[in-house]
């Protein structure tokens, strides 16, 4: 509650009001001072007061065979993951909990922590969620209310910054997915906290495509919102995204800009053998999982290349029960849940290039596990898996 | 209190800081490779992950947390870190907010002391190159 009050004061509140439900953040181990926390909460009798899911922990409890660091580390790890359980958790650990069937709805008020879920959870489902730490979380989940403040307030989530798609952007490039991982980060960086109105994309952009750009602009900048026109619930079009007010900003984002932001998520290697793959970040939708399986078709991945993707265990339940798991895992793909690849020791090497279609997973793994990054499409990624060495078709980005 | 360590940009401490050895290990700031640890954090926002609440808690417990945080932009994340970091251990880092155009007359180097919500600089102290 002291955490929950506190909060409450630094966003400048005068009152709590009541969530429907929780994400939790907190069961990822980032050292002792982790548990330390949990237990302190377990040793007061805590317990959750409203439906909580759990984000990733650091250990795939199901397949704990991928992990490659120590032993130790796992127990810690594995630990405190079982701490939130005993708080009430939902043992989902997936970082994609929008993806679970029970998700929010439109105007529910919720508090969420992982910066992917957070801008998803208010812009695409248009349930409010303001950005939730690790601690806060699980303190806002066993208290059952929020600061009202912020996000859970309309004033609050209207666009202040208008970012259109620049006339040089070509149309073949606004219809790919690959577009998106680089704009959520080129976005970022302009947005930076701000709530920002996207102009410029084709009408009912789909989930994945706005996960991919959210998850980027949240990891480039603090992005907890941003309004897609004409594909996310509060922005039909610019005027209500505006919510009637007048942008502080207009500004555009051009090939220029979106050609830099795509090098620089790029360390380079490109011509050194192909080490690993790592697709599914944020974790794959069921939809994702089975483009991938259908774009390797017949072939395999490489002897010499370590190809994963990561999902939820709930979306792998899906996928074993559809098939889409045992084709995958047929074509050699390594499937990992509850945690991801760049969060925890779980590449056997990461020492050549590795390549994702993830803006998130590219822009994070260079400083989290030195992996040397090579941005690609998802089509990309398998072509290079198969063939075990980088190959990348640029033609979308060079008109 | 501390020296101040002007960060040029935003900086996310999940995938921003090392709490083992106190460094910065974002390979997309440009001052990547400071050492964050006793000095003063002159930040203009924080950014990203929600897990930088852990790490500076973690950083507390490990001894490599800056002496103290002063941002230009109110961060929810962080204050609670330090929350946590002092209610876990006892160590208190201020998190402390400043207008934009007052945190931008604080130089780097700077013998920076904060007391209360006051934040005090004496820009003549400044370190030999």
């Amino acid at each position: 509650m002291r955490l929950v009050v506190q909060a409450a004061e630094v966003l400048g509140a005068s009152r709590l009001i009541p969530i429907k439900s929780a994400h939790v953040d907190s069961c990822l181990y980032h050292g002792e001072a982790t548990i330390d926390f949990a237990q302190r909460l377990v040793d007061g009798g805590a317990h959750v007061r409203v439906p909580t899911t759990l984000n990733v922990g650091a250990i795939d409890q199901i397949h704990p065979e991928l992990w490659h660091g120590s032993p130790d580390q796992a127990a810690r790890g594995r630990l405190l993951m079982n701490r939130y359980r005993e708080l009430g958790g939902r043992p989902t650990f997936t970082c994609a909990p929008y993806q679970l069937a029970d998700r929010p709805g439109f105007g529910d008020q919720v508090a969420w922590g992982e910066s992917n879920a957070i801008v998803f959870c208010n812009s695409v489902l248009g349930a409010r969620t303001e950005r939730y730490g690790d601690f806060t979380d699980i303190a806002c989940a066993i208290v059952g209310r929020v600061p009202d403040a912020g996000l859970h307030r309309t004033e609050a989530r209207r666009a202040t910054l208008v970012i259109r798609l620049a006339a040089d952007v070509p149309r073949v490039l606004r219809e790919a997915h690959e577009l998106f991982p680089v704009l959520g980060t080129a976005l970022g960086r302009r947005a930076g906290p701000l709530v920002a109105a996207l102009v410029g994309l084709p009408p009912g952009v789909d989930e994945d495509r706005l996960k991919a750009l959210g998850a980027a602009a949240a990891s480039s900048g603090g992005v907890a919102m941003v309004h897609v026109v004409g594909s996310t619930p509060e922005a039909p079009t610019l005027e209500e995204a505006l919510g009637g007010g007048t942008p502080m900003a207009e500004l555009e984002i051009g090939m220029g800009e979106l050609r830099a932001t795509r090098a620089g998520l790029t360390a380079g290697g490109e011509d050194s053998p192909l080490t690993a793959v790592s697709m599914g970040t944020p974790h794959a939708s069921l939809a994702e999982l089975r483009r991938i399986a259908d774009a390797f078709g017949t072939r395999r991945v490489a002897g010499t290349v370590e190809c994963l993707v990561s999902t939820g265990r709930d979306v792998l339940a899906a996928a074993e029960e559809q098939g889409v798991a045992a084709r995958l895992r047929e074509a050699g793909v390594e499937l990992l849940v509850d945690t991801c690849s760049y969060i925890a020791p779980i590449l056997r090497s990461a020492g050549g290039p590795v390549m994702t279609d993830s803006g998130k997973w590219a822009y994070y793994a260079p400083g989290n596990i030195g992996a040397s990054v090579v941005l690609g499409s998802t089509a990309d990624c398998v072509r290079s898996a198969i063939s075990g060495r980088v190959e990348r078709d640029a033609s979308a980005w060079e008109s | 209190m501390g020296r101040a360590l002007v960060l040029s940009e935003p900086l996310s401490l999940w995938g921003g800081l090392d709490p083992a050895t106190g460094e910065l290990i974002d390979v997309h700031h440009p001052q990547r490779g400071a050492v964050l640890t006793d000095r003063v954090l002159i930040l203009p926002a924080g950014r990203g992950s929600s897990s930088s609440s852990s790490v500076l808690a973690e950083a507390a417990r490990a001894g490599t947390a800056p002496a103290a945080i002063v941002l230009g932009e109110a961060d929810l994340i962080l204050a609670v870190g330090a929350a946590v970091a002092d209610e876990l251990y006892g160590r208190r880092i201020p998190v402390l907010l400043l207008a934009p155009e007052e945190l931008a007359t604080i130089p780097d180097g700077a013998m920076v002391d904060v007391a209360g919500d006051r934040v005090t600089f004496d820009s003549d102290i400044r370190p030999r190159a």
